[in-house]
């Protein structure tokens, strides 16, 4: 039976104290890694005898426009099929210098999940193959889910960010 | 001369034929484009464009309190809206640590599984009508308006149905569900009888067989690799199913078979939905005997104690201090989320369904990306299509069961 303790173990034997900020919100394993290691550590971890991470389950971006020189982070949702078992990790990229290895070398599946990912933030993937914009037209000069963006047109008055709980 | 329109260079001796299947053509059921290079009729190269009804759901979610959230997934997978709600609620619930009791559950399972049951049916007679059979279509209909006036009695509306509410449903079952409900299940006269003279018009029928097996394969391996989950995957010979393997909403309380195909081709994906529709309300049958077990005050549960997001009873708000102090609260959204980041899937109608959810204890998420099953199978279709025929690539995408609202987000 695969454990979060066992995956854990064997990730720090490999990687050392590469990887960082071990957690396990709502039962799921979560680490960050390097960003010029998710490759490495995604190989490893779909390679590996007892781990056979053998599904890219998610992959996605999220902003933290406070967390200064790592701003991006792209987080990537495994699962082992056999153990039925999933993970989370996360590597940080800085807003200006986004790039990112391309994990579709791995996954065929990682083509589509990164192309939404570099158009809706901007993270771009080293490696793919046809990185262009997928949901938003071509001709968008921006990337709309960074927080910078606001929702709301800026010039309203008749509604205010208190009442979201973000003053 | 001058004004004559000139060819672009190198369109005489090119030898294919570029063409635009989509996005509006009445073959492709949905707003899908695919630029296709034919060689006569057949296809030696398509590119895929998507995005042509994307509506920015995880940017307005980020505005939203988790109530206000349920009716956009409503607008993913249409077909079967109520999977998805559930499957929000689901994921507020982990977040929130809310347990639901069991006669909710079933309640949920009742209501999944017809919302399977419509969107395979849809599914699959669109199938025939694209090889050619329409009367199958007509014919199982008929249970489709039964099973939306279901989610009629219990959350009044049909299509987008914004059903149930965190912790358990808005309102009991009334009796005329439950009714409709018995009428669905007839043995007779209700969808069992339908089903099965719908699989008698297909599943050993010559031309159809003709016309669906060995077209659009796909290998379990490459299945695997492309992301595929839900019935095209199961098709592929791979027995993955959330609802087994993470069991969600007490699923772990039924009996039922994962079917599972071979090949991966159209003819597979065509039987494993029908198999799954014949488990469904095998499924669907269970719940509601549970259901019925449930004696006195148990028989009148229907949503858990989460007083600070399931809105009190008019009555109560009108009356008591408390109710009128939380209903205010929760439609104002000015509750605080819990801090916590959550990924929580179910098994939707054409694969795993995945909420990844992060709140950063605000009153709206900090980020909320829905992992949508056709989006990520969909890579694969230019690589099914390829040397095949331009009638099958029709046959296929329709066996898929591409959602474009799922597509799109």
């Amino acid at each position: 039976m695969l454990t979060n303790e066992i995956i854990k173990q064997k990730l720090t034997e490999k990687f050392g104290d590469a990887l960082t900020d071990w957690q396990e919100p709502y039962g799921m394993l979560t680490f960050t890694a390097p960003k010029e290691m998710n490759l490495k550590v995604m190989q490893f971890l779909f390679d590996d005898a007892e781990l056979k991470f053998n599904f890219l389950t998610d992959l996605q971006a999220v902003h933290y426009p406070d967390n200064k020189g790592a701003e991006l982070a792209v987080v990537y949702h495994l699962h082992n099929w056999r153990d039925n078992v999933r993970i989370r990790f996360k590597v940080y990229t800085d807003i200006s210098q986004t790039d990112v290895y391309s994990a579709t070398a791995l996954y065929q599946s990682a083509n589509f999940m990164e192309r939404e990912t570099y158009d809706f933030y901007g993270v771009n993937f080293v490696g793919h193959p046809n990185l262009i914009r997928i949901l938003n037209v071509d001709e968008m000069d921006y990337f709309p889910m960074r927080k910078e963006f606001p929702l709301e047109d800026q010039t309203r008055i008749d509604k205010d960010d208190d009442m979201f709980g973000r003053g | 001369m001058s004004d004559h329109i000139l060819l672009p260079e190198g369109s005489i001796e090119k030898q294919t034929t570029t063409l635009n299947l989509g996005p509006t053509h009445p073959a492709t059921h949905g707003v899908f484009q695919n630029i296709l290079e034919l060689d006569g009729e057949r296809i030696m190269k398509a590119t895929s464009t998507v995005g042509y009804i994307h509506r920015a759901f995880e940017k307005i979610s980020e505005r939203r309190n988790l109530y206000q959230i349920t009716p956009l997934t409503d607008r993913l997978n249409y077909c079967s809206s109520p999977i998805n709600n559930m499957g929000w609620h689901l994921t507020c619930e982990k977040l929130l640590g809310v347990t639901t009791p069991k006669r909710v559950d079933y309640l949920r399972v009742i209501i999944m599984e017809l919302a399977r049951i419509s969107d395979h049916l849809i599914c699959n007679s669109i199938v025939g009508v694209d090889s050619g059979a329409y009367s199958g279509f007509l014919y199982v209909m008929q249970f489709r308006e039964l099973i939306y006036e279901i989610y009629e009695e219990v959350c009044g509306s049909r299509l987008t149905t914004n059903i149930g509410r965190i912790g358990g449903f808005e309102r009991n079952f009334t009796n005329a569900a439950f009714e409709k409900l018995e009428k669905f299940l007839d043995e007779k006269t209700g969808y069992p009888a339908q089903l099965k003279e719908f699989e008698n018009l297909f599943s050993r029928n010559r031309i159809f067989m003709e016309r669906t097996i060995g077209c659009g394969p796909i290998a379990a391996e490459r299945a695997m690799n492309y992301g595929f989950t839900g019935p095209n995957l199961r098709a592929a010979g791979v027995d993955y199913d959330v609802r087994v393997h993470t069991p969600y909403s007490s699923y772990q309380d039924f009996n039922f078979t994962v079917p599972v195909g071979t090949t991966g081709d159209c003819y597979d994906r065509f039987l494993v939905r029908n198999e799954e529709m014949w488990q469904s309300l095998s499924i669907i049958r269970q719940a509601y005997q549970k259901v019925q077990e449930f004696k006195g005050a148990e028989a009148e549960v229907f949503h858990a104690d989460v007083p600070a997001y399931y809105l009190p009873e008019k009555k109560d708000v009108y009356t008591k201090m408390e109710a009128l102090i939380y209903h205010f609260k929760i439609i104002m959204g000015e509750t605080e989320m819990p801090v916590g980041e959550v990924y929580n899937s179910v098994e939707g109608a054409n694969g795993e369904l995945g909420y990844y959810l992060i709140s950063d204890g605000g009153r709206t998420p900090y980020r909320l990306h829905f992992r949508r099953p056709c989006f990520i199978y969909y890579q694969a279709y230019p690589e099914l299509i390829q040397g095949g025929m331009l009638s099958d690539a029709v046959i296929t995408m329709s066996s898929l069961n591409l959602i474009a609202g799922e597509l799109d987000a």
